[in-house]
């Protein structure tokens, strides 16, 4: 909402308060403002001349050189290239050493050899256009019509290029500030002035409105009132500089004077208003009703619009002529040679409003304001000032009388008036008549305990409403800052706790954390290489996506992190290594709502990093979580993963996760030119499987017997088999078993490899003799055999 | 024998003077103090002297041992000493030469804010909880006193998945869900992703990050939201921060506000960072709507609360100077790394 301070002056007294005093004020008592703007404050020295004498350039056909008086004690000599200057004209002059809007610095100098002191200036130079002048042209020195106009005198003086327009952020609980006059209500409070709203009142009518309309309201549900005047012999012509002025300072561009009068009024009052040519009123009779159904309507945007019955329109005993609250029809509408029109000042139903314009996919001014549910009693004064301006404007003539079909709710609202109970909530101690003086200032009338606001207030409702217009005329920064009584134990939940431990855990590992999207394109699963009938392809779908890109809730975390690796990768980061703790969302069978679960996911490419690095750091977090049990198990069977580089990752039967080289094609559909290993492993699992925090082993107090096992086996046994056949033969005095070589090649024989082992063995009570060690080891080998493992001769 | 004894003495000091390294002054040892050595001769004759003799002789020879071992201990040390210097001394290293690092990454600059603020509110005594983020309309609307077609939701484009079910477009779902489970005493934080139908620019984005903020007990005031947001605000931006609270609207708060802090660059005067308003506006607040608590079950004639929420980004943007949102979810390597 753009205020003009020229016009909110006629209603309340804010000479001598600067623009930013006005701007903190007013923000701090609740209407935001977002910024000002002082009209031509770009515009310095430049004032009005008189063209004494226009004479041709002696070196040049396009040239004129001009005696301009501007006051001076002679007359100063411009040279202009402008054909359309005489002598006699007046014109805005820009003297030596001038400002125009975006900076231009206007000095003087010669042009082909004369002296030239400064510019005459056109409409786009002064930053205007002829819907603000519209007498003057567009191309061509802006020749000033101006009454009263003196040489010398100021140009913002004489073209009325002198007002600040504020902007203001209002919210969607006031529209009763989307007006000037609403603005001025809150200006008065906030400044503590007197408030001067006149009413309305037309002096001379003739004629009677009955005589030639009738309105029907129908739907009373969906429109509370609807209130009409008529105007006759109306003359059509720009409006008078004041209005232009003000409807240009607010942003609204003047059109004509009785487009110019609703606009007007829209502004000063918040009701919008509709002016419709009585002509094309089929049986001179309004009926207000809800669309039937298949009915279409061509609005003043030339557009044919479809309607449906729970659409309310104004329309005649023939066919609708506007979409109540929305748009007018183009048929209806104000043409040259229009004699008599219907000004309509009417309430609708917000939400109904809403609907429509939404449906619709046409959201106009109009609608923007209906939708926030107007003020029934506006109407009235709304549609008087726009008669009274036909008046003052000598547009037409008012028909008498007026016609009010008024369903609206005239309930007054009681509010309760809890003096301490407000104190209790704000935390301030205000006596009850302070609290008064405050509401009475706001047009609230008190009676007793309770408090009735003014209609226009619909936004109050609640004794909590009645504490907001006491805190913020109180002062928010008077309020003081306390703190919060009685103790409470703030801690991080378990799972909380568990989310920074595998941070830390990842981090000091090397990752580093990053953060994706939790939408994907249904694409992505066929970057994954995920089947057509994979349970992962089900996710929840957004039904109106920004784009497909971002069309469906994650089943999967891998595409995001394939995208940071591809990204990575292809903006030339040597190597990565990434983590995220994300979330995928399951739809679930028979449930509104997706399964939300949390997936840590790794990702990593380039040197250092291969399948076993990976590994060790899953193995790591693992360890580190306190997870014991844990397996990994060959698969080949994954889509995304290399068939000969993939795990399925196992805690006890639980499967938790997933570990491999992505596919070749996986990496090649995601423009990644290396290898890249993914690991992802659910949060949510492996919390549940953490054993507890164990207690302490005392440190051994007998030595430890060593004994290294050189063994073949064929080339397809997993190390895995070899490693649990040790533990399987050894025994419980077995303290650790690690691999420490693998061969193949000339020294075996094909399609066989050498697999080493260092074992670790120690008995708690005593020190283990060679004769145990030796018979452990032979259990070893004997458990080896079974699973085509030899000691290596 | 004294004499003899007194040429040792001599003997040896002159020659233990000589010794510069280990093995040779071992050898002086063995000479004048070893089984056969020297003294041990001398002293082997005591036999043959007289009982008035013996005695003075004995003591001599003492002496004569002690002031010899004495020598060869402070002579071994000053070789030690030498011995160590010159192996320091090639052993010095250009300690101007790289480290050698252990791999370590970092967090997302958003976790890392996050978890500050987490903690600034958790030694506040507050929890922190969580929420669904495909949510019912009701939780995230309905029952925060957004009615259907109520203006306030065109100011949150919504993802809708079908008419009840949508994308939470902001954390406040979690306060009603929170006060459905527990009773007051309430005093809760809840962090997580909200989603707008925003197309994606430099301030933009279809989804970022909110940190929700409730309150509610017996006798909570509107100065205690203001006194815990003015403490917050002072320990994640410095004591000095400075902050302001203007009136605002939202459905399911009364009173509400926006709570502003001052300019760091230009501390009110208005610049360029604060595009000339002197405050930059920081999060949304206010005591929680008597409606809301009654949806949730809690008699408001009872207890009160007040509630906030924070856009996570625009705290991490402004905290370190960031300009593009985009940048939070591209995740490049050298952008990850400053922080």
């Amino acid at each position: 909402m753009n205020l003009s301070m020229k016009w909110l002056s006629d209603y309340v007294d804010v000479d001598g308060i600067s623009p930013r005093q006005f701007a903190e004020a007013m923000t701090m008592s609740g209407s935001k403002v977002e910024g000002w703007d002082t009209e031509g404050s770009e515009i310095k020295n430049v004032v009005v001349g008189h063209l004494l004498e226009v004479v041709p350039h002696p070196d040049s056909d396009h040239l004129v050189i001009c005696q301009v008086d501007v006051g001076a004690q002679s007359p100063i000599q411009i040279v202009t290239g402008a054909q359309n200057v005489k002598a006699g004209d007046w014109v805005p002059v820009a003297l030596h050493d001038s400002y125009l809007p975006g900076g231009v610095h206007i000095k003087k100098g010669k042009l082909r050899g004369v002296e030239s002191n400064g510019m005459l200036c056109s409409l786009s130079e002064l930053g205007l256009t002829t819907h603000d002048f519209p007498y003057a042209i567009e191309d061509g020195i802006f020749l000033l019509e101006e009454p009263d106009l003196k040489v010398g005198q100021d140009i913002h003086e004489a073209i009325g290029l002198n007002d600040t327009c504020v902007e203001f952020e209002i919210t969607s609980n006031r529209p009763d500030c989307l007006s000037i006059t609403g603005l001025a209500r809150e200006a008065a409070a906030t400044f503590q002035k007197p408030l001067r709203l006149p009413v309305p009142q037309v002096e001379k009518t003739s004629d009677d409105i009955h005589q030639h309309l009738k309105v029907e309201v129908t739907a009373p549900d969906l429109c509370p009132r609807y209130v009409a005047r008529m105007v006759k012999n109306i003359k059509v012509e720009p409006s008078p500089r004041w209005m232009r002025e003000r409807l240009r300072a607010c942003g609204v561009r003047p059109i004509n004077n009785i487009v110019d009068i609703t606009n007007y009024v829209m502004l000063e009052y918040g009701q919008p208003m509709h002016a419709f040519d009585h002509r094309f009123v089929a049986g001179g009779k309004i009926v207000v009703r809800r669309a039937n159904e298949g009915e279409e309507l061509e609005t003043l945007d030339g557009i044919v619009r479809k309607l449906t019955p729970d659409m309310l329109v104004i329309a005649d005993v023939e066919k609708p002529t506007a979409v109540a609250g929305v748009m007018g029809g183009e048929y209806s509408g104000i043409a040259d040679d229009t004699n008599t029109i219907v000004f309509e000042s009417a309430c609708f139903n917000g939400p109904s409003v809403r609907i429509t314009a939404k449906n619709l996919g046409m959201r106009t001014e109009a609608s923007g304001r209906f939708e926030k549910q107007l003020d029934p009693a506006t109407c009235i004064p709304a549609v008087e000032r726009a008669c009274q301006l036909v008046e003052l404007l000598g547009a037409g003539e008012v028909i008498g009388g007026m016609i009010d079909v008024d369903n609206s709710d005239k309930t007054e609202r009681r509010i309760p008036l809890e003096a301490d109970w407000i104190n209790r909530f704000i935390g301030i101690d205000l006596s009850k008549e302070e609290m008064c003086q405050i509401l009475t200032r706001l047009e609230c009338k008190i009676d007793g305990d309770v408090v009735i606001p003014p209609s226009f207030r619909s936004d109050l409702e609640h004794k909590a409403d009645i504490a907001e217009e006491i805190a913020r005329f109180y002062g928010y920064d008077k309020i003081p800052t306390t703190a919060i009584r009685g103790t409470a134990d703030g801690q991080y939940t378990t799972e909380q706790k568990f989310q920074h431990s595998v941070n830390s855990i990842l981090q000091a590992q090397g990752l580093y954390e990053v953060s994706t999207y939790s939408f994907i394109s249904p694409k992505y699963y066929d970057k994954i290489r995920l089947p057509q009938d994979s349970l992962y392809r089900n996710s929840v779908v957004i039904s109106n996506p920004l784009g497909e890109d971002t069309s469906v809730m994650r089943t999967t975390t891998l595409p995001s992190m394939l995208e940071v690796l591809s990204r990575n990768y292809n903006n030339r980061n040597k190597s990565a290594a990434l983590y995220e703790v994300g979330t995928v969302y399951l739809p679930q069978e028979g449930k509104e709502l997706p399964d939300e679960r949390a997936v840590i996911t790794l990702g990593m490419y380039g040197e250092g990093h291969d399948f076993f690095s990976l590994k060790g750091i899953v193995e790591t977090l693992l360890n580190r979580l306190n997870i014991k049990g844990y397996s990994f198990s060959a698969c080949s069977t994954h889509p995304s993963f290399h068939p000969g580089r993939c795990a399925e990752i196992y805690v006890g039967d639980a499967k938790v996760g997933m570990i491999g080289e992505a596919h070749p094609t996986v990496a090649e559909n995601y423009a990644i030119g290396t290898r890249a290993y993914i690991a992802y492993l659910d949060m949510g699992l492996l919390l549940a499987n953490a054993a507890p925090e164990s207690g302490y082993h005392p440190l051994p107090k007998f030595p430890a017997s060593t004994r290294d096992l050189a063994l073949i086996c064929d080339d397809e046994t997993p190390v895995a088999v070899l490693e649990n056949a040790i533990r399987e033969g050894v025994g419980k005095i077995l303290e650790d078993v690690s691999l420490f070589d693998v061969y193949r090649g000339a020294q075996v024989a094909q399609g066989k490899k050498s697999v080493a082992y260092s074992l670790t063995m120690r008995a708690a009570d005593r020190t283990l003799t060679d004769e145990e060690a030796d018979a452990a080891v032979k259990r070893a080998l004997k458990a080896l055999d079974k699973v085509g493992a030899q000691l290596r001769s | 024998m004294l004499n003899a004894l007194q040429n040792i003495k001599e003997q040896a000091a002159q020659a233990l003077a000589q010794v510069s390294d280990p093995k040779a002054l071992e050898e002086l040892r063995v000479k004048y103090l070893g089984k056969k050595g020297e003294l041990t001769g001398i002293l082997k004759q005591m036999g043959k002297l007289s009982a008035e003799e013996r005695p003075k002789v004995g003591a001599f020879a003492n002496e004569v041992r002690a002031s010899i071992e004495a020598l060869i201990e402070e002579k071994a040390a000053a070789l030690k000493a030498a011995l160590q210097e010159q192996k320091l001394k090639a052993e010095r290293l250009d300690v101007t030469m790289p480290g050698k690092a252990a791999p370590m990454g970092k967090p997302h600059p958003l976790s890392k804010v996050l978890d500050e603020v987490g903690e600034i509110f958790l030694g506040m005594g507050f929890s922190i909880v969580e929420g669904p983020e495909v949510e019912l309309d009701y939780y995230n609307f309905e029952a925060l006193n957004i009615p259907k077609n109520h203006p306030a939701r065109d100011t949150q484009d919504t993802f809708y998945i079908t008419e009840n079910v949508l994308l939470r477009t902001q954390t406040s779902p979690v306060q009603v869900r929170t006060m459905e489970k527990q009773k007051p005493p309430i005093r809760v934080i809840a962090p997580g992703r909200v989603y707008r139908s925003d197309a994606v620019d430099a301030t933009h984005s279809p989804l970022f990050h909110q940190i929700e903020g409730l309150v509610v007990d017996k006798g909570v005031t509107m100065a205690d939201l203001k006194g815990t947001l003015e403490m917050f605000t002072k320990r994640l931006y410095g004591e000095d921060s400075v902050v302001r609270f203007r009136p605002h609207h939202f459905p399911f708060t009364e009173p509400s506000a926006e709570m502003d802090v001052q300019c760091f660059s230009c501390h009110g005067e208005g610049c360029r960072l604060c595009k000339g308003e002197g405050w930059i506006e920081l999060l949304g607040c206010g005591m929680v709507h008597p409606k809301v608590l009654s949806n949730c079950g809690i008699d408001p004639e009872e207890y009160s609360g007040f509630a906030f929420g924070i856009g996570l980004e625009r705290l991490v943007m402004r905290r370190y100077n960031i300009d593009d949102l985009r940048l939070f979810y591209e995740n490049d390597l050298r952008f990850l790394d400053q922080f």
